[in-house]
């Protein structure tokens, strides 16, 4: 399954670092990376591969959560679909 | 890799759901229950308690899963059965209440927070069965918390059964009299639909397979942050605006119903196209037609601007979605908007400013506070003209009015959650009385001879 991993957060150094490590500490693969400031906040929009991801998706998506939280981050992973539906005929 | 990543796309998305109120409004299971008819009332309440925990055991659980992967709030999870009428019709019991009970213990015993369907169809005339159900109307939804009630008691080929409309303008006041909560609970229409996925009206025609999932989205949010970077174009450019910004919105809706439909085992019905306001600032349909240059919802201009917004939602609406039903329109319910709200606190939305505006949209006089005092039959008068204005012009209509007890014009009531809180609206003075008292049947309406 592909998602897309959203970060949010006041720009710092090592935010690409860190929510990277999380990824790749769970098995899951980067296919696409983007990341812009807007003002001083920094977007980060990952879209990853979940394949040999072992976690449950509703686990996973509150590990992120939590993890983020401690570094003042908003992360969030939702399934692509959601994207390709909406901007896609 | 299919999917190639559009950042400023999936920004949109997220800031749609974070900010504009983007959500899925419900996720709702219609289910059959014409099998579980039996003289003994008691057999009919097991029959019917077993089959909504049996075909709805995993519709919540399902559908909080389905939001936690797609990262969209889906509102509510709710149940539609068959009207109850005709699954009650052979039993002998007069009181059908034991019925909305059980309707009610197995909505709470499923977790899903509204069950519609403790209705009756007599737009042509009523069943014993039907008389039996309205009567029990008062009681059934005083007594339970999650049960939804509504009545047809008009339709283009029938007319306007003025019986039943006399019937329900008492029926009313008698459910405010112990509770007006009870009123928010209870709609009547005129060509009511089988597969209508909001409440109160939701209920699951016989016309419909036996379960189905439909799904009903919302976005006023989303529209007017759309129609905020058109200010002073002309209305083109707005019906384009809103028509692509409802493609949007749909095509999440099919794809939560599609899912949703998949991992249930039942098959999808349909994605109503409505746009349905909630309390929250910034969500609300009202401030959709003041965006386009109105000062106030409510003045002149207002029927104008929403007969534009109810088409373009429905033409972006329907070719996103395979299959598109329900209500399908605006909504403009007064408590659970508060746009609306702030146009009746004002002065400038008045009862027939909102009667004019049902004629162009969905659904009809919604969630509408008048004084406790209001007679029956002016009531039923105000159900009879909107009732009237769903025949003629083909559409569904609706009223959900609640007569608040010891209250008048200038005092509100505070229904909480998504219903909102409404200001006490007043009502004409002259009296329907004698008219009221005619009943019978207002005639079918001429569809030929058209010019």
């Amino acid at each position: 399954m592909k998602a897309i991993v959203s970060v949010f957060a006041k720009d710092s150094k090592g935010i690409t670092a860190y929510v990277t490590a999380l990824l790749a500490e769970k098995e899951i693969n980067i296919l696409d990376i983007s990341q812009t400031l807007m003002q001083e906040y920094f977007a980060m929009i990952m879209l990853v591969d979940l394949s040999d991801c072992a976690m449950p998706f509703h686990e996973l998506s509150q590990y992120l959560a939590d993890k983020g939280l401690e570094r003042a981050l908003d992360v969030h992973i939702q399934r692509q679909d959601i994207f390709e539906a909406m901007h896609r005929i | 890799m299919s999917y190639l990543m559009n950042s400023s796309e999936i920004l949109q998305t997220i800031e749609m759901i974070n900010q504009q109120h983007l959500d899925v409004r419900t996720i709702t299971m219609g289910i059959n229950l014409l099998d579980c008819a039996h003289e003994d009332m008691s057999v009919c309440c097991d029959r019917i308690y077993d089959k909504i925990c049996r075909s709805a055991g995993k519709l919540v659980e399902t559908g909080c899963a389905i939001e936690q992967e797609f990262g969209i709030p889906i509102v509510n999870k709710r149940i539609s059965v068959t009207p109850i009428s005709l699954v009650a019709a052979s039993c002998r019991e007069e009181n059908y209440t034991a019925l909305a009970k059980t309707l009610d213990r197995a909505a709470a015993s499923t977790g899903v927070n509204f069950i519609g369907g403790f209705s009756a169809l007599a737009h042509k005339g009523f069943t014993e069965s039907d008389l039996r159900l309205i009567n029990s109307i008062p009681e059934a939804l005083t007594s339970t918390n999650l049960v939804c009630s509504s009545v047809n008691l008009a339709s283009t080929r029938a007319g306007i059964n003025m019986d039943a409309v006399a019937l329900m303008g008492r029926i009313i006041r008698q459910t405010a009299d112990i509770d007006p909560m009870g009123c928010a609970k209870l709609v009547v229409f005129s060509n009511a639909v089988e597969d209508n996925p909001f409440m109160a009206g939701a209920f699951h025609g016989v016309g419909e397979p036996e379960k189905v999932i439909n799904v009903g989205v919302s976005g006023p949010g989303v529209v007017a942050a759309a129609l905020k970077q058109c200010k002073g174009e002309s209305f083109d450019v707005v019906a384009e605006t809103i028509k692509k910004t409802a493609f949007k919105i749909t095509r999440m809706g099919e794809l939560v119903a599609q899912e949703a439909s998949r991992r249930l085992g039942v098959p999808f019905g349909v994605v109503d196209l409505s746009l349905a306001p909630t309390p929250a600032i910034g969500d609300s349909v009202a401030e959709i037609l003041e965006l386009m240059g109105l000062e106030r919802c409510g003045g002149h201009g207002t029927t104008a601007a929403l007969a534009l917004l109810n088409d373009a939602v429905k033409k972006g609406g329907v070719m996103a979605s395979s299959h598109v039903g329900g209500l399908s329109g605006a909504f403009i319910p007064v408590s659970e908007d508060a746009g609306m709200i702030a146009a009746v606190e004002n002065g400038a939305l008045c009862l027939d400013k909102l009667e004019a505006m049902t004629c162009v949209c969905s659904v009809g006089l919604d969630m509408i506070a008048v004084p406790g005092d209001t007679p029956a039959s002016t009531i039923s008068a105000i159900i009879a003209d909107e009732a009237a204005i769903g025949m003629v012009n083909n559409k569904t209509t609706a009223v959900r009015i609640i007569p608040v007890k010891g209250k008048g014009v200038g005092e509100g009531i505070d229904f909480g959650g998504l219903l909102g809180s409404a200001p006490i609206m007043p009502v004409h003075k002259g009296s329907a009385e004698e008219f009221i008292a005619r009943g019978g049947r207002i005639p079918a309406p001429l569809h030929s001879l058209r010019n």
